[in-house]
């Protein structure tokens, strides 16, 4: 199905979301992160700054390739040439790791820049794994698939996420990047439990895990609806459910996200730090 | 109820339109503002993307103008790629027709110079090819060759100064902006694309040399200073090989 021939495989220590404006921090950095992540479309352009300072990382840090447009979770066929550029970039940087999201972007070639949710039915279970096993495929590695942020449900879907999540991973061989912020938010929206979740999510497949901050609103209905925004400082609700996790899932990758109001580099590299500290089993 | 990717894409980009029926909050209820963060994501998003694209337009128009602005342009030419860093190529047709924009008829070139500059920064690398190639040559030889510019290289006309207006608005106590056409030759020597102002002259010269044609073939206007072109091109690294 695919080879296992690429670069070792991300170390379970804390990395963090690449941004350009940390380049020199983390360069000169004397407790440097285990690991870096990027967002494979910035690095899609012909050349220049972005993909030189790429280069000179991928030198130093074992490198994960995230995307954030593939639209896996598509109605449609996949983009083809994004798909060849996805694979220009794992040819040249041959990174540690790949991974996607379970959510979809594009629809009738117009690109939506979200990631938006799709309900969990047989037909969108077939169109997803097949989606999965062309990409893994392409690239001739196993992908990471992370579960999304929701916000809202579907009165169509039959299955459960963790249930829908088993049942690709046992179809494409794929694995799991398990986004602990996301459990929390979508548990509150939809107001079940992120304990029960993570019990029942296939934690033998899991590569990698995510952490990150959200923003807090209400609905209609005045019920906590809470959004993924990759804007602020982790809240301790999800330290704690990162610890709960880790009891299940062993040490792993695990990757700290801060994409909006981006803060200094000693910020990011103290939430690092207290993600080391959960790694090693101290309660964070 | 299904709910079909085209429905909820058109709910996502028409805040008149109700949520797709079919989504629902924890209740059962029928979503509407848990579906209004998808659509407040999208729009953010976009928008973000596309004052990133145009700093020096949001310097000419204001914040509050520029966000309106962004907020129709989006509806209208969503992204065709899911490369963010190209999103907005088509602002100049938009802002030729964009009613509360016609007052500032520059706006159009100033986005299509700011395109430039985002194509130029993520052009391919190039090697520079060195001068004494050029000199080495005698004069009909030099005639008779073509200079292969970098990949970031490009030139934009304009009827407005849209040189002095760029400058005024990235370059700190830059002079005032005359009312004349103006012409700029984008290079990148290193990682930063220059701004250089030409005359139309050597921007009829150099949209040749882009095209390929043979140095003889480009020197059609008898103002043109060809010197002081070529060393233009030369000092910014932008001349990659002649053949």
């Amino acid at each position: 199905m695919f080879d296992q021939s690429h670069d070792a495989p991300l170390p379970a220590l804390p990395g963090v979301g690449y941004k350009p404006q940390h380049y020199a921090d983390i360069i000169k950095d004397p407790d440097p992160v285990g690991w870096l992540e990027i967002h494979a479309e910035n690095y899609m352009g012909d050349g220049g700054r972005p993909i030189a300072q790429l280069r000179h990382l991928a030198e130093r840090f074992p490198i994960s390739v995230h995307g954030v447009g593939l639209s896996i979770g598509s109605e449609g066929d996949l983009d083809p040439d994004h798909l060849a550029r996805l694979k220009h970039i794992d040819d040249w940087l041959n990174p540690a790791s790949f991974s996607e999201h379970l959510a979809w972007s594009t629809h009738d070639s117009h690109f939506l820049n979200d990631l938006l949710p799709l309900p969990y039915t047989e037909a969108t279970l077939a169109k997803v794994a097949s989606h999965i096993s062309q990409v893994q495929d392409t690239l001739g590695r196993q992908m990471l698939l992370e579960n999304p942020s929701s916000y809202l449900a579907f009165a169509e879907s039959t299955y459960s996420e963790p249930d829908f999540l088993r049942e690709i991973v046992k179809r494409t061989g794929c694995g799991l990047l398990l986004d602990v912020n996301n459990v929390f938010v979508s548990a509150t929206n939809l107001k079940t439990s992120p304990q029960a979740y993570i019990d029942a999510f296939p934690v033998d497949a899991v590569g990698e895990i995510h952490l990150g901050g959200h923003d807090e609103d209400e609905d209609e209905t005045g019920a906590p609806l809470l959004i993924d925004s990759h804007g602020k400082a982790i809240v301790d609700p999800v330290w704690a459910l990162l610890d709960y996790t880790l009891a299940r899932t062993g040490p792993k990758p695990l990757l700290i996200e801060w994409d909006n109001d981006v803060p200094e580099w000693g910020t990011l590299a103290d939430e690092a730090k207290r993600a080391a500290r959960a790694l090693s089993g101290i309660p964070a | 109820m299904n709910v079909s990717q085209e429905a909820f894409q058109a709910g996502i980009l028409d805040p008149e339109r109700p949520a797709p029926t079919g989504l629902c909050n924890p209740d059962g209820a029928q979503a509407t503002k848990r579906f209004d963060v998808y659509r407040n994501n999208v729009a953010v998003s976009l928008s973000d993307a596309l004052e990133a694209a145009f700093p020096v337009i949001r310097k000419l128009v204001g914040d509050q103008f520029f966000r309106a602005m962004a907020g129709v342009y989006l509806r209208k030419h969503p992204p065709k790629s899911p490369l963010m860093m190209f999103y907005g190529e088509a602002m100049p047709q938009f802002l030729r027709r964009f009613g509360p924009a016609l007052s500032l008829p520059y706006l159009p070139d100033i986005a299509k110079l700011e395109l430039a500059m985002r194509r130029a920064y993520h052009a391919a690398d190039a090697q520079t090819l060195d001068p004494q190639a050029l000199g080495a040559l005698a004069p009909d030889a030099l005639l008779a060759s073509r200079l292969r510019l970098a990949p970031a290289v490009q030139v934009v006309k304009s009827d407005f100064p849209i040189h002095a207006i760029y400058l005024a608005n990235t370059v700190p106590e830059s002079p005032k902006p005359v009312m004349q056409p103006e012409c700029v030759l984008i290079t990148r020597a290193g990682f930063d694309p220059q701004v250089h102002l030409i005359d139309a002259a050597a921007a009829k010269c150099i949209s040749a040399l882009i095209d390929g044609a043979p140095l003889a073939e480009t020197l059609t206007d008898e103002t043109l200073e060809l010197g002081a072109t070529l060393a233009l091109l030369l000092g910014q690294s932008a001349v990659t090989d002649i053949y």
